[in-house]
């Protein structure tokens, strides 16, 4: 089923002669809702577990994948630094991991350039599985000492969120790239 | 598909730079990840500034949903009340009858109670809440354990207190900013709380996992004397934590001690209160009968 915008915002879009994407729309939508993915500790949900999906790094995949080269390849330096801030786990933890995995599906960009969802799919679940193991392993180097089982009801429920991600940025990349501005 | 052999988009020079010193800067930024994370392991609290200034900029966020969570449930327990009223009605007027016969009970072994402390001298005072407040937000993607309490400095919330709701022992705070505080749950992995069971008072060591469950470590080796169901609560020993705050139930058994459950779900507490450290303020000058627990940086 596609999603379907809401009808104001499809009137906003009518109107397509002599109009082009507001860049500070187009732009900005993006960066903000992997920076709302990192807010996640917020959700009225105070977890004994750890159970909620890293939501700012499910976006920022979704985004990668949906939109090669809308994100800089240096982008998990300041976005990790913004998830380190609120996700509790060791400071720089985030910027690491985050800058991997932009730089390895750049590499995988370049090597499979035509990918369906499945494939996607796949590298995401890869990518997921790499960021929570080295995300505990850093977490246990901090002084914790969870075992590999703790993260893998979590991994679960984060590749079986990775096509609702992906979903919403699709709706959110339609959204970005309305043509309201007169030229 | 083989990458490209010719990876230059354009003839351009300034774009050819531009495309190399993205990956100069992206690969910088994976040092600088490598940095951060020496400096914070080397010293944990080295980023609590930071931390802590970017969770009272969310704090009021943290509040409006930590409201609606909580109503939410009450709004769920309502309709669910509709249901079961006559049922419930029923059984409520059975314990009632019950409970007047055990008040009166309680009632005269309060006073014979007063009637002994007196006669030998002991004091009991009652830890005070310092702070009543929610939690508005924890770490439910990280294995680490943390809660975020809608208070902090300027409240006079300091590290090192007891975090309790009505249920039981919630955690301790690790470190203030101005309006919030980062608490360490009893299930983070490098949460340890001395506790005794409820009923004998069976010394032990209880654990975080960090997957919501609590392993305790009997003190006295020997043969395990803990038994599914029995309540476990805090011993106050060593200091911080005081005596006889709710904490667990054993769950099942392992050589060295027991897999407990925790009794305060900090999900499904409205509000929480923070306590003062147990030694400081309850007896002055007191030692310590052991060190204090370690943990937390």
């Amino acid at each position: 089923m596609p999603l379907t915008l809401p009808a104001a915002l499809r009137e906003l879009g009518k109107r397509r002669i002599n109009r082009v994407p507001s860049p500070v729309l187009a732009w900005s939508v993006p960066w903000l809702l992997v920076m709302i993915g990192s807010l996640s500790p917020l959700l009225p949900l105070i977890a004994s577990a750890p159970v909620v999906p890293p939501m700012g790094f499910l976006f920022l995949i979704a985004w990668l994948q949906l939109r090669p080269g809308l994100f800089p390849v240096w982008a998990g330096l300041p976005l990790g630094l913004f998830d380190d801030l609120f996700s509790g786990q060791p400071f720089g933890s985030a910027v690491l991991i985050w800058s991997i995995a932009v730089i390895v599906v750049d590499f995988v960009e370049t090597r499979f350039p035509w990918r369906g969802f499945a494939q996607d799919w796949l590298l995401a679940a890869a990518a997921f599985a790499g960021c929570l193991l080295g995300g505990l392993v850093l977490a246990n180097m901090a002084g914790g000492s969870s075992g590999v089982l703790t993260i893998v009801p979590q991994l679960i429920v984060s590749i079986f969120a990775y096509p609702l991600a992906a979903r919403l940025v699709g709706a959110l990349d339609r959204f970005r790239l309305i043509p309201i501005r007169e030229l | 598909m083989a990458p490209p052999a010719n990876r230059r988009p354009t003839y351009s020079r300034r774009a050819q730079y531009g495309t190399f010193i993205r990956y100069v800067v992206a690969f910088a930024g994976l040092f600088a990840g490598v940095l951060l994370l020496i400096v914070s392991l080397g010293d944990g609290a080295s980023f609590a500034g930071m931390r802590g200034a970017a969770s009272d900029v969310v704090a009021p966020a943290g509040q409006v949903s930590a409201k609606s969570r909580a109503e939410t449930r009450g709004l769920l327990a309502t309709i669910g009340g509709f249901f079961t009223y006559g049922s419930r009605v029923a059984r409520m007027e059975q314990e009632l009858d019950a409970a007047r016969v055990a008040l009166a009970e309680a009632e005269a072994l309060r006073r014979e109670n007063a009637q002994l402390k007196d006669l030998v001298k002991l004091s009991q005072v009652d830890p005070r809440a310092l702070v009543v407040t929610r939690l508005i937000g924890s770490t439910g993607s990280s294995t680490r354990r943390f809660a975020t309490l809608g208070a902090g400095a300027q409240q006079g919330v300091r590290p090192g207190m007891p975090v309790r709701s009505p249920a039981g022992l919630v955690g301790r705070v690790l470190e203030t900013a101005q309006s919030s505080a980062r608490v360490l749950l009893i299930t983070d992995s490098e949460s340890i709380v001395p506790v005794r069971r409820a009923r004998d008072g069976v010394a032990a060591t209880a654990i975080g996992k960090g997957d919501g469950t609590i392993q305790l470590k009997l003190i006295a080796q020997g043969i395990n004397p803990l038994k599914p169901g029995d309540a476990i609560v805090t011993s106050g020993s060593g200091g911080l934590f005081w005596p006889d705050t709710a904490f667990a139930v054993v769950a099942s058994l392992t050589p060295d001690g027991a897999i407990a459950r925790p009794l305060s779900d900090p999900g499904s507490t409205n509000y929480v209160e923070v306590q003062p450290v147990w030694i400081e303020t309850a007896i002055p000058g007191a030692i310590p009968a052991e060190p204090a627990p370690s943990g937390g940086k």
